[in-house]
């Protein structure tokens, strides 16, 4: 429970009230990117290449065409040329150029008058490839003899001599690495792998969009971030940005994967196309894991030293992360947490990012701080097994704290890193006995958080409620904590609050609820609004009163005088000011427009019991504690619901998931079936406990919680299956085999 | 292909559609009838978030063809609430536990879970695991979906 639901300076934040959308969400009524339709609507369909790399040498959609109620069909050659950096990574990954680069890379897309149509259109279209040489693998990709995917891609970054695909190259640190690694009393370093794993948000992405010959276009989309969806269309297809009206529908799951596009530029193209009739387009779940981004896949060289007590003196990291065959995975995100949770003299990080032919990598929870974590913190179990430390004690004795420089660079504000450690001692699992062929596995995660473009405005209704105009679509209860923020600051009911995600024709720009962003930055900015509402409404009621405004305030949804100096009136509530309004002044309002400051960081810290079965190798997670730093929790269930989720998808990508590729370079496991995540029978509950460091940068102190909570399962369940077997597995994922493997690698030894 | 004419009850309803041959009962369902809380999460029958019952069967919608719903009974989510729009303890312990998240998952596990708290009204929190484990929930980790769960039940079998 959090420690301010007993705060009695809150009368709302901190309680669990029921969420906004519940409703519409349990009667099957909410609305998601499929299920939008509009008055003339065609229906598209993708082709797509079954090839890892070939040359697109003719395409031919006479066959296609001449089915009746086929109306379009678009190729590259139907979007705009000259487009560079990101905006033609955008546009390349959307629709195939003169070569594709990835099995499932879109090559061509029609639309016609039914689903059914364009599936069977979409066959009729004629592609002629030259196959050509492909490489799936990132370290098999740097190989001297590795096909390189895409020539000159590599940015000035990269020094000479490094091979083709190697398209980005950094380095950075603080502190004397060698005098750090001297200190030490033991040095270790080893070498670890993760695969590519998807977000695998249950809805398929979806739109409908519509484009007509002036220009001007309107897109119904499920997307984190309606904005993203406007620029990045825009840029593809070379339209004018503010030409295009984005609105999002309810979302089932991003995690990342929903902050870009892919089919929506497809949509407004075909409308064009086909006289400005909208296109709905749905990704079935082959597209879905075939070509929407997952993560990268990474390979890393971890080092470091430690002396006999504990203390680490330096830390070094080399990473190499492929993100599909183009630049973008989140090499320097990983590279900045993967020490970040420690006091480091010495410290330098290497980072390499590699082409390969798979789909561009998108966002995903936390990007690349899971793989780091698994590197370090697995590493840092090892180093601590040797030496017969406890692994909490051994974080503990390095962990970071407010003031202290980070791995990274900047010096930490307020953070709770401790504060999760200690109740992650404290906390009953850490006692519980284990039986036979059971372990403890611990493990730390970062995030850093952010703030990112925000927009937000909210206004006074003729009653007295409040309604409040966001840009960051709802995937996690969002509405519901920045009601509960809104209404407290007002002084009313939270029922008297509606929160509404809103198209991008209403506000400002707004990044994505990405970045753990949405409770933080839309929430500060709704606060800010809100306090510009209510001193608005101040100077209502000392205009009535014939006050000065100063000598009004604001207390439990009424304006009072502040004192027995300023007069003798008795308090208007909102709702005879807000009644009024029209013959005070008109509308009450408030509104932000910025980049809110004041981001807090978030540490975690999990422990998670294990058993394994020595004969079959299968991982059984007994036990599962997730305890981290929310700052504060506005609306508890919903910050203990990404620590649950995060947990569980980590575990999937520590026990399960992996993007596996045949010699072929073509995807194997493109479903749910053989891309299986966690199941409910696969999981225990998972216990919570919520740190409430709270962010000074924020009105109500918090951090945001979204990220931090997948960073920590990747090593805390290798460390628990090392505990528990002997077995150290440095490669993800650790399924039955793999484990079986490792068990028998170290008895047969 | 020419559509084929079908007749079938949902919901308490009768209702006729044209679905062509190829087009499943989910299809149907949304695209003809306009009952949109049915979701494609797969289209293969993993997922569930199709879930509806079949004559008082669990089924994966999106592994049902529409014409195969000639003469037989099905229920939806919408037909989940009372007709005055009360809530079944199911819907209504989902939102009081915090049990979604993103919702999309949601219309098919509680269709699911009506369909095991009918044949099992009393489940251990392993049966309520197995039985739900056809149903993919990816924001959650299950942990308040399953509470959710326990509590109708609970509450359900002291109403009757």
């Amino acid at each position: 429970m959090a420690k301010d639901e007993m705060n009695p300076a809150f009368k709302l934040i901190g309680t669990r009230v029921l969420r906004p959308d519940g409703l519409d969400k349990v009667t099957g009524r909410a609305r998601y990117g499929a299920d939008f339709a509009a008055p003339g609507m065609l229906f598209g369909a993708a082709v797509r290449s079954p090839h890892a790399h070939a040359r697109i040498k003719r395409i031919d959609a006479t066959r296609a065409l001449a089915l009746d109620g086929v109306k379009a069909v678009v190729t590259r050659a139907d979007f705009p040329t000259g487009l560079t950096g990101e905006d033609w990574n955008l546009q390349e990954n959307c629709m195939a150029g003169d070569v594709a680069l990835y099995d499932g890379h879109a090559v061509a897309a029609v639309a016609a008058t039914s689903a059914l149509l364009a599936q069977d259109a979409a066959k009729l279209i004629e592609v002629e490839y030259e196959p050509l040489p492909h490489v799936t693998d990132v370290d098999d990709a740097i190989k001297p003899d590795a096909p390189a995917i895409r020539p000159g891609a590599a940015d000035h970054s990269v020094p000479d001599g490094m091979p083709p695909n190697v398209v980005r190259y950094f380095e950075f640190g603080h502190g004397d690495l060698d005098a750090g690694f001297a200190e030490a009393d033991i040095v270790r370093a080893q070498t670890y792998r993760t695969e590519a794993t998807h977000q695998g948000y249950i809805e398929p992405q979806a739109c409908v969009g519509q484009l007509g010959a002036d220009g001007k276009g309107e897109m119904w989309v499920t997307t984190q971030g309606q904005w993203y969806v406007r620029w990045m269309c825009a840029a593809v297809l070379g339209l004018e940005t503010a030409q295009l009206r984005v609105t999002p529908s309810e979302i089932g799951g991003g995690f990342g994967g929903k902050t870009t596009v892919f089919i929506e530029p497809l949509s407004l193209a075909l409308s064009r196309k086909a006289g400005g009739k909208p296109v709905k387009l749905v990704m079935s779940r082959s597209d879905v894991l075939r070509a929407t981004g997952p993560t990268a896949s990474a390979s890393m060289d971890v080092k470091i030293g430690m002396k006999a007590d504990g203390t680490m003196t330096a830390g070094r990291a080399e990473f190499r992360m492929q993100g599909g065959a183009f630049p973008g995975s989140p090499l320097n995100e990983a590279l900045e947490c993967a020490f970040a949770a420690y006091k480091l003299p010495a410290v330098e990080h290497i980072g390499h990012e590699v082409l390969a032919n798979r789909p561009k990598a998108a966002a995903y929870r936390a990007p690349g701080a899971p793989m780091a974590a698994f590197a370090v913190e697995s590493l840092v179990d090892e180093i601590a097994r040797e030496l017969g430390l406890d692994p909490i004690a051994v974080r503990l004795k390095n962990a970071v704290r407010e003031g202290d420089r980070s791995s990274y660079g900047p010096r930490y504000k307020s953070i709770g890193l401790v504060e999760t450690l200690e109740a992650a001692k404290a906390h009953a699992n850490y006692a519980a006995p284990l039986g036979p062929n059971q372990g403890r596995g611990v493990a730390t995660g970062y995030w850093f958080n952010h703030n990112g473009d925000t927009s937000v405005s909210m206004a006074i209704a003729e009653d007295g409620t409040a309604q409040v105009s966001v840009g960051t679509p709802d995937i996690g209860g969002s509405r519901a904590s920045l009601g509960l923020m809104v209404a407290e600051t007002l002084g009313i009911p939270y029922e008297h609050v509606r929160v509404n995600v809103v198209e991008t024709g209403a506000l400002g720009i707004n990044e994505p609820s990405h970045g753990s962003r949405a409770t933080f930055a839309s929430g500060k900015a709704a606060v800010i609004a809100t306090e510009q509402a209510i001193a608005e409404m101040c100077r209502r009621a000392a205009a009535e009163w014939g006050i000065e405004p100063e000598a009004v305030d604001w207390v439990e949804g009424a304006a009072q005088p502040a004192g027995p100096n300023a007069g003798k009136f008795p308090p208007m509530k909102i709702a005879e000011i807000a009644g009024q309004m029209s013959s005070t002044g008109g509308p009450i309002a408030g509104h932000y427009e910025g980049l809110p400051e004041g981001v807090g960081a978030s540490f975690g810290t999990h422990v998670v019991d294990v058993e394994v079965d020595p004969e079959t190798g299968r991982t059984t997670i007994l036990r599962y504690l997730v305890v981290q730093d929310a700052g504060r929790a506005i609306h508890p269930a919903y910050v203990e619901g990404q620590f649950q989720g995060g947990a569980a998808q980590g575990i999937g990508w520590a026990l399960n998931e992996a993007y596996i590729y045949g010699e072929d370079g073509r995807l194997q496991n493109a479903g749910f079936l053989d891309y299986r995540i966690p199941v409910a029978c696969d999981l225990p509950m998972i216990d919570t406990v919520i740190v409430e460091v709270p962010n000074p940068g924020h009105p109500y102190g918090v951090r945001g919680v979204g990220e931090t909570g997948i960073t920590p399962p990747l090593p805390a369940v290798a460390n628990a299956i090392a505990a528990a077997t002997g077995a150290r597995l440095r490669r993800l994922p650790m399924n039955p085999p793999a484990v079986l493997a490792a068990i028998k690698a170290v008895r047969g030894g | 292909m020419s559509k084929i004419h079908v007749t079938a009850t949902v919901n308490g309803d009768s209702v006729e559609f044209l679905a062509d041959p190829r087009e499943t009962l989910l299809d149907a369902l949304r695209d003809h009838l306009g009952l949109i809380g049915s979701k494609e999460g797969c289209g293969t029958g993993d997922c569930g978030a199709c879930s509806v019952l079949l004559d008082g069967r669990l089924v994966s919608a999106c592994l049902v063809l529409g014409v195969e719903a000639e003469g037989h009974e099905i229920e939806t989510i919408e037909g989940m609430a009372g007709p005055d729009g009360t809530l079944h303890p199911l819907q209504r312990k989902f939102i009081e536990h915090a049990a979604l998240q993103c919702g999309f998952c949601t219309p098919g596990f509680l269709v699911a879970s009506k369909a095991l708290l009918a044949k099992t009204p009393d489940p251990t929190e392993e049966e309520v695991r197995y039985w739900l484990a056809g149903n993919l929930c990816r924001c959650t980790g299950y942990d308040k979906i399953i509470r959710a769960v326990m509590d109708a039940a609970a509450e359900m079998r002291g109403a009757a």
